[in-house]
């Protein structure tokens, strides 16, 4: 497995008037890793993420994200990251063609690029006969698998998904899993923000912020080791509160 | 024992979806009772025709005694329902919130207080705060706190954990637990498996239909396979190696591990070598019991492969 620091973050502050959300923030994540970037509501996970995804500069310390410097070149950033959220993936109202085409335009691919890599992508999701279907009429599994596959059409160096399978069904949530791991494994590093436990469980390694800070931050096998309990839940628990 | 509600063959179509087919099932007096089951499975909709809100299109429901369809007037007055999406009005504070529901029901906070009191004092001293201003955890607590005040006979709360963080589930679901001193029958719904396990009884529920009623313990022990739980460091080359694994059932991702079963539940010690000539290295594998998620995925009854 590489190591290569795909995220390094060093001191990260960040403040609202007199208040800190990001309270001197330091980890690395890994190449083709699958980060899970836990908290309790309001311990500052969504400040963090904006600025590594280039929305938000830090008040100091330094943040590079694949090779990109936040407070410098946040576009960059933008243009080499993909994101899902569970709450808004897809227009509804456009077909699953013009969804892929829309975000592949915006993304800057070429027609031609944008073509092969829709073949491809409704092929592999066994998709083919669903392509001039809008996105309201398929189900949600179905639907929770295209934004995956859309937010990594470009193949971003990073994808970021924010509770990624909240509210699917058990076989659908393991098929999303089985595709995460797919995306790992070839190459493209997994950042995943939840507040469901069983999903942290998944992650190669987690971390645990509380009042701004890092708490915690390891595989979820150490981790239940270090707290002598038998979840991710349980250490969250145990943590996650001052 | 007094049911509470009592449905049997309830149907429920929006054009041409049929989103309730024939559900049938019985909530017993002062028991938790949970629908588990995803997003569009319907949950909602259930809990829209229980609270009087809905009406369904086949099938009977009794709810508290009184039919649903001609009993809504007496039955509004006995239920506390708490919607999925925040509905309180976030213009007013936390305090005005409480007492507009405890006027509109007729009574008074001060009247009902000692049911709400373990839940409400968590929030208490942000008193004077915009409903719309308070964090997801506390929001939840208003929430329940005004679904409470007029003492309803029957609590349903329709995915109340969604969106808050494990530290405040946990809590919300010692509150559940302590209010069955008061009379009061649950009926909750949500789509994470592990919150099953809270409850007295549960109802997985998949499109439409319920797949399974009984206690949770019960649920999961109907699991009919030994089932095996397969560890290695690189999960995706471990979970395509074992579906290509001749004499092995079934094969789904579980956390850092791999759950399978064998053809006739026959352990096979051949799969340590095959796993290690499909390029697969530090392997361990032991038995493990079943979860309720594993009796879901069982009762859905299709496979990955």
């Amino acid at each position: 497995m590489t190591k290569n620091a795909i995220i390094s973050v060093k001191n990260l502050v960040k403040k609202f008037g007199n208040f800190t959300a990001n309270d001197n923030l330091n980890f690395e994540v890994h190449e083709g890793e699958i980060f899970g970037f836990l908290g309790a509501n309001g311990a500052g996970k969504t400040t963090a993420v904006r600025i590594l995804s280039g929305l938000s500069a830090p008040t100091s310390g330094e943040v590079i994200v694949a090779g990109f410097n936040a407070r410098k070149q946040p576009e960059q950033i933008k243009k080499n990251i993909g994101y899902m959220c569970q709450k808004f993936s897809l227009y509804e109202d456009l077909t699953v063609k013009e969804n892929i085409m829309l975000y592949g335009g915006i993304y800057g691919m070429n027609k031609k690029l944008i073509r092969e890599r829709t073949d491809s992508l409704l092929k592999r999701l066994n998709f083919e006969e669903y392509g001039d279907r809008l996105i309201l009429d398929l189900p949600l599994g179905l639907k929770q698998k295209l934004a995956f596959s859309v937010a990594v059409l470009h193949q971003p160096k990073i994808v970021f998904l924010d509770e990624p399978t909240g509210g699917v069904d058990p076989v659908t949530r393991r098929q999303f899993w089985e595709m995460i791991y797919e995306t790992a494994a070839g190459g493209i590093t997994v950042f995943v923000t939840t507040h469901y436990m069983d999903e942290a469980e998944y992650c190669d390694r987690v971390s645990i912020m509380s009042e701004g800070k890092i708490v915690a931050l390891d595989t979820p096998a150490e981790l239940k080791k270090q707290y002598n309990v038998g979840s991710v839940e349980e250490v969250f628990i145990k943590i996650a509160r001052p | 024992m007094k049911k509470v509600v009592e449905s049997s063959g309830l149907c429920k179509r929006f054009g041409g979806t049929e989103a309730l087919k024939s559900i049938s099932f019985g909530v017993n007096e002062n028991e938790i009772f949970g629908f588990i089951g995803p997003d569009g499975a319907g949950k909602t909709t259930l809990f829209r025709i229980i609270t009087t809100l809905l009406l369904p299109d086949e099938g009977e429901l009794k709810v508290l005694g009184l039919d649903c369809k001609t009993g809504f007037k007496e039955l509004r007055r006995n239920i506390g329902y708490m919607p999925g999406r925040f509905s309180l009005y976030q213009d007013l504070s936390v305090e005005e919130n409480l007492s507009f529901y405890a006027t509109v029901f007729g009574t008074t906070v001060k009247e009902n207080y000692d049911l709400i009191s373990d839940i409400y004092s968590h929030i208490e001293p942000f008193k004077k705060r915009l409903a719309g201003k308070l964090s997801g955890g506390m929001k939840q607590k208003l929430a329940l706190s005004c679904a409470l005040i007029h003492k309803p006979a029957l609590l349903v709360l329709d995915e109340p954990t969604t969106g808050v963080d494990a530290v405040s589930r946990s809590e919300f679901w010692e509150m559940l637990r302590k209010l069955r001193h008061h009379n009061i029958t649950i009926i909750v719904s949500t789509p994470y498996m592990d919150e099953a396990m809270r409850c007295d009884r549960v109802a997985l529920i998949q499109e439409g239909q319920i797949l399974s009623v009984d206690r949770p313990e019960t649920i999961r022990d109907g699991f009919s396979r030994k089932l095996f739980s397969i560890k290695a460091p690189e999960k995706h080359k471990l979970i395509n190696a074992l579906r290509s694994c001749p004499g092995i059932s079934s094969v789904y991702p579980f956390g850092d591990s791999v759950h399978v079963t064998f053809k006739d539940d026959n352990f096979d010690n051949a799969i340590y070598e095959y796993l290690e000539n499909s390029g697969i290295s530090d392997v361990s594998i032991s038995e493990t019991r079943a979860g309720i998620e594993d009796r879901f995925l069982e009762l859905m009854g299709t496979h990955l492969h």
